[in-house]
């Protein structure tokens, strides 16, 4: 399963990621933004499913809603594989997904206040 | 002003920007908890040496580390931040990164200042509302903020602050400084 390895200098081992998805780099999870909120839906999986342990983790971590970006450092792999892995968790009706621009384009100003709040409260 | 416990959490991106070595990753880790996040680059061509023909579609990937904080301002509301190395070789994560971003904190040191313009170019274009926070760096002589923002060419409305990156106190300042920036803009587009 492991495929050849050389180092990047600048970037890291080259892995092969994707062993985890059979290959796959597509899904319908692509698009994902990096800060949609995903929340288990709370389903039970189909006898059959074939959810293996990473996707597990992820219903887990999403019991009470994380980010895409949240995710992905949870479980420790790459943004892409992770999307995928959200992709066929989706399409099982595992998972629910906002996106952060569905419901406001733009953040209100009383939002942006009580952050400059927080943040000089920090 | 009513507070709402039961609504929506609202999740906010905030992107740090700047050339190679300029204090990113130092200013998100100042101000909040860095975790790890990896994406991957495609390596079309580039994969010499690298047998990529066992079924991964022909694709071999490395895998690039960002810089990823969260700040959790109240329980429903946070602020994350992306930082982004700063090899223009992984331009191709910024569309991802930018798109429904708050605002972006370009870093510039006034040693290697024409360093940021690319993010600069980049930000004004998409409409992005950014601010230049000059890193100041030991031995590196101090420059005015007004002198920065000719040298840069910037906009008048675009605010331009010293700071250090290091310090908490700072990296909170410039925050806040973007967060006030991208108010302000909001509120001049409602109007
Ligand atoms: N003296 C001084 N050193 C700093 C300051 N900010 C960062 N450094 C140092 O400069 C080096 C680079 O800082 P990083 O935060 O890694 O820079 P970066 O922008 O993330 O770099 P890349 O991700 O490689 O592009 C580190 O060794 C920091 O400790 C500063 O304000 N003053
Ligand atoms: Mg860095």
């Amino acid at each position: 399963m492991t495929g050849p390895q050389w180092m990047d200098e600048e970037a890291g081992p080259v892995v092969r990621p994707f062993a985890l998805t059979g290959g796959r780099t597509r899904s319908s999870g692509e698009k994902l933004d990096l800060i949609a909120m995903v929340t288990a839906t709370g389903a039970s999986p189909a006898v059959g499913a074939g959810l293996g342990p990473e996707q597990r983790r992820i219903l887990e971590i999403t019991r009470h809603g994380a980010s895409v970006a949240d995710i992905a450092s949870e479980v420790d792999l790459p943004l892409g594989v992770v999307r995928v892995l959200l992709g066929d968790l989706l399409d099982l009706g595992l998972v629910a997904v906002r996106a952060p621009g569905k419901v406001a384009p733009l953040p209100s100003e009383r939002i942006l206040k009580e952050v400059i709040n927080g943040l000089r409260a920090l | 002003m009513a507070f709402a416990p039961s609504e929506e959490p609202v999740a906010l991106k905030i992107l740090v920007a700047g050339g190679f070595g300029v204090g990113k990753t130092t200013l998100v880790g100042a101000i909040s908890e860095i975790r790890p996040l990896r994406t991957e680059e495609v390596l079309s061509d580039r994969g010499v040496g690298v047998d990529d023909t066992d079924g991964v579609e022909g694709k071999t990937t490395t895998t690039v580390a960002m810089d990823f904080g969260r700040i959790t301002i109240r329980e429903g509301l946070v602020v994350y931040l992306f930082g982004t190395p700063g090899q223009e070789r992984f331009w191709f994560m910024w569309d991802e990164l930018s798109y429904g971003a708050l605002g972006a904190v370009v870093l510039a040191d006034t040693r290697r200042l024409t360093d940021c313009f690319p993010s600069i170019d980049y930000f004004e274009q998409r409409g992005t509302p950014f601010i230049v926070a000059v890193n100041c760096f030991d031995g590196a002589d101090r420059h005015e903020p007004d002198d920065v923002r000719i040298a840069l060419d910037l906009d008048p409305d675009v605010p331009v602050l010293l700071c250090d990156v290091r310090r908490r106190a700072s990296a909170k300042v410039v925050l806040v400084t973007l967060v006030e920036h991208a108010l302000k803009m909001l509120t001049a587009a409602q109007r």
